[in-house]
């Protein structure tokens, strides 16, 4: 008998898929019942508040403002607090990002290995300008990442949920032809 | 039926382990070869990966770099027998000299086993340590940490034994034990290698600090860029508590300990403890003023062992074989083993781990065999984006905290970045502010204000407006960074820049010969 243990797939510590296609558009409804649902799993948590914020990202792809007051409310922080926390972190987005986002490192190892010219050429290729820029039809976004731990294969980058190692240009452009 | 394997983790996921795992899964079965397929970490070989590994009789023979495209060549040449035929084959692995040439005491089950197999880890030495630690009074066991002289491998490197006797000694309701797993220096990967390739080394090593110190909870603070590892620490966890070497009763003992995984959200300085300590509570990572020591006011306000995840995986080898053991690897008061990891521009990149004594020549040279682009190696950044660029005339200073601490450089978490001669080391200069302008966590003003400043300066001094002046005032503000800052983030940004600038001066625009007026 043949066999082979499930996968992993990196990136998918989702609980749930993102609503709404592209991420952009989950409606007040959803909202409430993706911060509620959160909420009810993990507002007893110790240190509670950020696995919430990663919980809500999870499931709407972004933390929209209006996530911020209920998520206030069961913890007793003020409004501010929690902005605060979302803002600090470059993970947390308040706005959605285009619905492929494209990672490229910016860190020492991949520099020296042709990253920079790597973002550059995503960006370009893409439509992605500014730092965290999405293409203007919202498919894609561009951003830089700080790294991915692949230093000894560089240059790295991350397309959706999926790590490529040892890139190059052209490789990039075959994969984001393949997901086209 | 042949025993094929691959492994799981990202850094052969990355170059398309699964793709050769379902190829090669595929072919055999359509072929009517009968084979299985056993996921494992990788052995710290990347520039090997996909590496795929055949069981024989005389041990396991490696084939790689692996390309889809290479599977049918493979199996027609036989390597699901073993035989050597094909160009891709290494011959035994084990015999491979990158391996042989190691002393792997954290590293020995790196792909070899699965690593979510209790069973495969039970075979390969695990729970030795945690068996004898429950037997032992809790003094003893911080005393054995003592006794091996193990040091924090997260780049601070203080005395991990120190650390355990505080907290042990300190009385409070609740204790804690922390890992801080956010592994966010550019060149390493080792912390993530362990929890992805042994990830019950690293909980067997928490429960080893838990029980000496009176803990009943602990938390492993993993960043958010490394998914894979988070999914597989919870699973470790919980198949760990289902076991009974975590939860109300460690191994049957009246010791209890819970264990929780946490992901960060891409803030490097949280990596300082009381950073990660602020972000586990919830709030913004903003470093705290030392003291208290987080070993008397940690996590909640109550005493907590922080140690890097290299640290708390040297646990079990030294409760497992002693102290002396232990000691008995690395020079003066650097004792023991450390995985260095070869990154950037480098031809064999990957994870050596060799006892502390080793040179910048041997690792990047024998093992690492030089660049990646063939050119000559122009500067070695070591230990992260805080650590120093060192040239050539540095590179034979054996490797261990005090040697390194004389001329200026750090160990760190091991991290080598390799450059070679067409690198701008003014460039890096800059690049080691503007990384500390944005990632500053922007509490105390050297740090916050300073690399804004520095960025500025340098690109005047690169520019020739003022030059003479500007590198006055760019030592002027470094000293004020190293000297002022609240942490090691501001304090340690000038290390790169300040070895820049003091070795490779004609980056910045100023001649060699000139370097008394740099």
């Amino acid at each position: 008998m043949s066999s082979i243990p499930p996968k992993f797939s990196p990136g998918r510590s989702a609980t749930a898929a993102p609503l709404g296609a592209p991420h952009g558009a989950p409606t007040p409804a959803d909202i409430h019942a993706a911060v509620e649902q959160v909420l009810a799993e993990r507002k007893q948590m110790d240190g509670a508040l950020l696995p919430i914020l990663h919980g809500v990202q999870e499931r709407l792809g972004y933390i929209p403002p209006q996530a911020v007051q209920p998520i206030a409310d069961a913890l007793n922080l003020s409004r501010a607090e929690v902005h605060g926390v979302i803002t600090y972190y470059h993970h947390f987005r308040s706005e959605p990002a285009g619905k492929c986002v494209v990672q490229v490192c910016r860190a020492e190892s991949c520099r020296t290995m042709g990253g920079e010219e790597l973002l550059a050429h995503a960006r370009q290729k893409l439509g992605c300008h500014g730092e965290h820029g999405a293409s203007a039809d919202g498919a894609y976004s561009v951003e830089p990442v700080y790294c991915l731990g692949l230093c000894a294969q560089s240059p790295a980058l991350m397309v959706g949920e999926k790590l490529h190692a040892r890139m190059t240009a052209q490789k990039l452009d075959r994969i984001l032809e393949a997901q086209a | 039926m042949s025993k094929i394997y691959v492994s799981r983790d990202s850094a052969a996921l990355a170059v398309g382990a699964d793709e050769v795992a379902d190829a090669i899964l595929a072919q055999c079965t359509a072929c009517g070869v009968d084979v299985q397929i056993v996921r494992t970490s990788t052995r710290g070989m990347l520039w090997l990966e996909p590496l795929v590994e055949v069981d024989t009789p005389e041990g396991r023979v490696g084939f790689g770099p692996v390309a889809v495209e290479d599977v049918p060549k493979l199996i027609e040449a036989g390597f699901v027998r073993g035989e050597k035929k094909h160009p891709l084959c290494l011959g035994l692995v084990e015999e491979i000299a990158y391996l042989k040439k190691q002393q792997r005491l954290t590293f020995a089950r790196a792909g070899v086993t699965d690593p979510l197999s209790l069973a495969d880890y039970e075979a390969h030495g695990g729970w030795a340590g945690l068996r004898r630690a429950v037997g032992m009074q809790s003094d003893a066991i911080w005393q054995a940490i003592l006794d091996s002289g193990l040091r924090g491998r997260g780049g601070a490197a203080f005395p991990a034994g120190i650390k355990w006797r505080t907290v042990a000694q300190a009385k409070a309701p609740q204790k804690y034990v922390v890992c801080n797993a956010d592994e966010g220096d550019s060149g390493t990967f080792a912390d993530r290698m362990v929890i992805e390739g042994d990830p019950y080394m690293l909980i067997e090593g928490m429960a080893i600090a838990a029980i000496s110190s009176g803990a009943t909870r602990g938390f492993v603070y993993i960043r958010s860029e490394y998914p894979l590892a988070v999914q597989v620490l919870r699973e470790a966890i919980a198949k760990a508590r289902e076991a009974g070497f975590l939860g109300p009763n460690v191994l049957g003992s009246d010791k209890a300990f819970e264990l929780e995984a946490r992901m960060a959200a891409g803030s490097y300085v949280c990596g300082e403890e009381t950073a990660m300590l602020e972000s586990l509570e919830g709030k913004r990572g903003i470093v705290r003023a030392k003291p208290p020591v987080p070993a008397l006011v940690g996590l909640f306000g109550q005493p907590t062992i922080i140690n890097n995840v290299l640290t708390f995986a040297a646990a079990p080898t030294i409760l497992a074989q002693g102290a002396e053991f232990y000691k008995n690897y690395g020079v003066g008061r650097s004792t023991g083993t450390l995985p260095f990891q070869l990154a950037g521009n480098i031809k064999h990149g990957g994870l050596v781990e060799l006892a502390f004594g080793v040179t910048l020549r041997a690792l990047v040279n024998e093992f690492g065999g030089g660049t990646a682009s063939g050119k000559p190696v122009k500067a070695v950044q070591v230990g992260g984006p805080l650590g120093t660029y060192l040239p050539e005339s540095q590179w034979d200073i054996p490797i261990d905290y005090e040697a390194y601490a004389k001329v200026g450089a750090v160990v760190g978490h091991g991290g080598l970045v390799v450059h070679d001669e067409s690198a701008d080391l003014a460039q890096l200069a800059r690049y080691a502010m503007e990384f500390c302008a944005i990632e500053s966590c922007g509490k105390c003003t050297p740090c916050r204000i300073g690399s804004t400043r520095g960025v500025e300066v340098i690109d005047k001094i690169v520019a020739n407006q003022n030059r003479a002046q500007q590198v006055i005032l760019l030592r002027d503000l470094c000293d004020t960074m190293v000297n002022g800052s609240l942490c090691a983030m501001g304090g340690m940004t000038p290390y790169p820049v300040l070895s820049a600038l003091n070795h490779f001066p004609q980056d910045f625009g100023i001649p060699s010969d000139d370097r008394a007026a740099a």
